[in-house]
């Protein structure tokens, strides 16, 4: 692949490196500004929007950080986000195994009901779903949203976990059956291993899709000490109005070790993306 | 080996002797293993929609019995409330945005970014990098931006001397503000999904057509283009659902103002359904908007269908 590409000319013609330097300029600024923000005086921002700033004081990074909010919402969002992943993860593998593996009545139906979920957004019935983990006592829990995201994750989990089992060579199975080998055995010492890229790509997926949720969280919790990070920097931004550089500190803080997650992770996610867009 | 080809035959041909609804050695195992999920979905995604059905019949502020049955009012008020309209034609504009400027530029970016190389690799990370980033921060980012008194663009405005107005406070450029962020966070991802398609053409094809003297805009137009005919029809698919439960990016930039301009479906059904806990008109937007993504979910398959196997 690569000798066949080094052979052509100029794969990229100067007109379309003028056009991506000019989007890749578009993405960037509203990146950098930010980046910079959070250092530069309120009164720079406007007279000084694209230079460095006159100092380095990282005054509001340290108070930041100091403070009680960036490290517990950043917990608490990791440890849903770990949570989702890991339940998920199980939950959807073991489902596709038995609809990929075991043969019993009802199995495309009952492939075809988790499938309905590809259909329409988790956004749609969100008001009876307040009322139902309102009646089931999951309001203000960190578990009530790490269950009620594993279960919107549970139709394309399954999806992408079906796909790679039945691509899985069938004797393999067949040859641990004639050995005695029993299906849960078979399913945790035999598929998961084999499994490991799959569980990757979802989980990333997971991860990133429970990092970012926003409505979920907004409408479950309550208590502030309970907050993930998005509802804490839209609580922050609420507090301080237009005080842009605090603003854009924590920012920038927040957004960073999701763009080092991204940076290292991100062939799982585009392998996710894209393998279950044309699957599916 | 018999056991389980039989089973597999089970149904198509005269059933074997020994062939139950079930083998029993597989009993344990599917007991283990389905009832997790069919009940978590069951649960909390395909009940909240039943409920949200039945909701949208009554009058029901969420306590109590439900007893005020109302037929279909709550669907006459959603569709006679002035900021529905609104929030539908909104979400009409993303769509078309979507589909004018940001699926023709990711095309662009995706036919310029199919190779492989370093800088290109860099370049491809840059454009996907905002899709990343959760709703809520670019959202913050954008608002940053468009601050009328120490964003970027006010200052962009001075430093050129043009008076730049309240984006976001104004009616009318709230809309295309927002479309712009939307370009920005989205384009990316469509981008990716066009540059798989692009890396699946056999190399082969390109090649044979460039030593045949085929002009390199002939190629993508002749040949990569509709060669990706079906990644095409499932980035639109994207478009419009993603179009249809957009949320998360508007809240933190114009939370549906100025006087409830910049609506979608789902800050409306939020705002108006569920701040103020009226579940039967929120049910009634629930259940439309899940006629509206049923809709599309199943065009898209056939459309995808005819697509694939012409």
């Amino acid at each position: 692949m690569a000798a066949a590409s080094k052979k052509r000319r100029s794969p990229v013609s100067p007109l379309q490196w003028l056009t991506l330097l000019i989007v890749a300029t578009f993405v960037i600024v509203p990146f950098y500004t930010t980046a910079l923000g959070g250092f530069k005086e309120i009164g720079e921002l406007r007279v000084n929007p694209f230079g460095l700033p006159a100092s380095w004081d990282p005054v509001r990074f340290v108070e930041i950080l100091g403070g009680p909010r960036y490290f517990s919402s950043l917990g608490n969002s990791l440890l849903i986000a770990l949570g989702t992943v890991v339940l998920s993860t199980l939950i959807a593998s073991m489902t596709a195994f038995a609809l990929a593996h075991i043969k019993f009545f009802g199995r495309n139906f009952i492939m075809g009901y988790l499938m309905l979920g590809l259909l329409f957004p988790s956004a749609t019935g969100i008001l009876p779903l307040f009322i139902k983990m309102r009646d089931l006592g999951m309001l203000d829990s960190h578990w009530g949203i790490i269950i009620v995201q594993v279960a919107f994750s549970v139709s394309f989990a399954v999806l992408l976990f079906h796909n790679f089992f039945k691509e899985l060579p069938k004797e393999l199975i067949d040859a641990a059956r004639m050995d005695n080998c029993g299906y849960i055995r078979i399913y945790w010492y035999i598929t998961l291993p084999l499994c490991l890229p799959i569980i990757a790509t979802v989980g990333v997926f997971n991860f990133v899709g429970s990092w970012n949720s926003f409505l979920l969280p907004l409408i479950v919790l309550n208590s502030e000490s309970k907050y993930t990070w998005p509802l804490g920097i839209m609580q922050f931004q609420g507090q301080y109005g237009s005080d842009w550089p605090r603003i854009l500190a924590f920012l920038t803080l927040s957004i960073m070790p999701a763009i080092a997650f991204f940076l290292l992770a991100q062939r799982y996610v585009i392998s996710g993306l894209t393998g279950g867009a044309v699957k599916g | 080996m018999t056991t389980l080809s039989n089973t597999a035959n089970a149904g198509a041909s005269v059933a074997p002797r020994r062939w139950r609804y079930v083998e029993r050695k597989s009993l344990l195992p599917l007991l283990l293993f389905l009832p997790p999920a069919l009940i978590l979905f069951s649960l909390f995604v395909v009940l909240p929609m039943v409920d949200a059905a039945t909701f949208s019949f009554f009058n029901w502020n969420g306590y109590g019995p439900i007893t005020d049955f109302v037929g279909l009012e709550n669907y006459a008020d959603v569709l006679t409330h002035r900021n529905f309209g609104t929030a539908v034609r909104n979400s009409l504009i993303v769509v078309a945005v979507s589909l004018l400027i940001q699926l023709p530029l990711a095309m662009w970016c995706a036919i310029a970014l199919a190779e492989r190389s370093v800088s290109i690799n860099v370049m491809r990370t840059l454009f996907f990098l905002p899709f990343m980033l959760a709703e809520v921060a670019a959202g913050l980012i954008w608002k940053f931006v468009y601050d009328g008194n120490y964003g970027l663009l006010p200052a962009v405005g001075s430093a050129i001397g043009v008076d730049m107005p309240f984006v976001l406070g104004d009616k009318f450029w709230v809309i295309p503000a927002i479309m712009l962020v939307i370009t920005w966070k989205y384009f990316g991802f469509h981008m990716m999904i066009f540059i798989a398609g692009l890396q699946s053409i056999p190399n082969e094809v390109i090649e044979a057509a460039r030593l045949d003297g085929v002009k390199r805009w002939q190629i993508v137009r002749h040949i990569k283009i509709p060669m990706i005919r079906s990644a095409i029809v499932i980035s639109v698919f994207f478009a419009i659902t993603g179009a249809l439960q957009l949320f998360d990016l508007i809240i933190p930039l114009s939370n549906g103002g100025p006087s409830h301009s910049s609506h979608t479906i789902v800050t409306f059904l939020y705002q108006f359904g569920i701040l103020r806990m009226k579940l039967g008109f929120g049910g009634a937007v629930s259940v439309l908007l899940f006629i509206a993504c049923v809709i599309v979910a199943l065009a898209y398959r056939r459309i995808l269908f005819r697509v694939e196997h012409n």
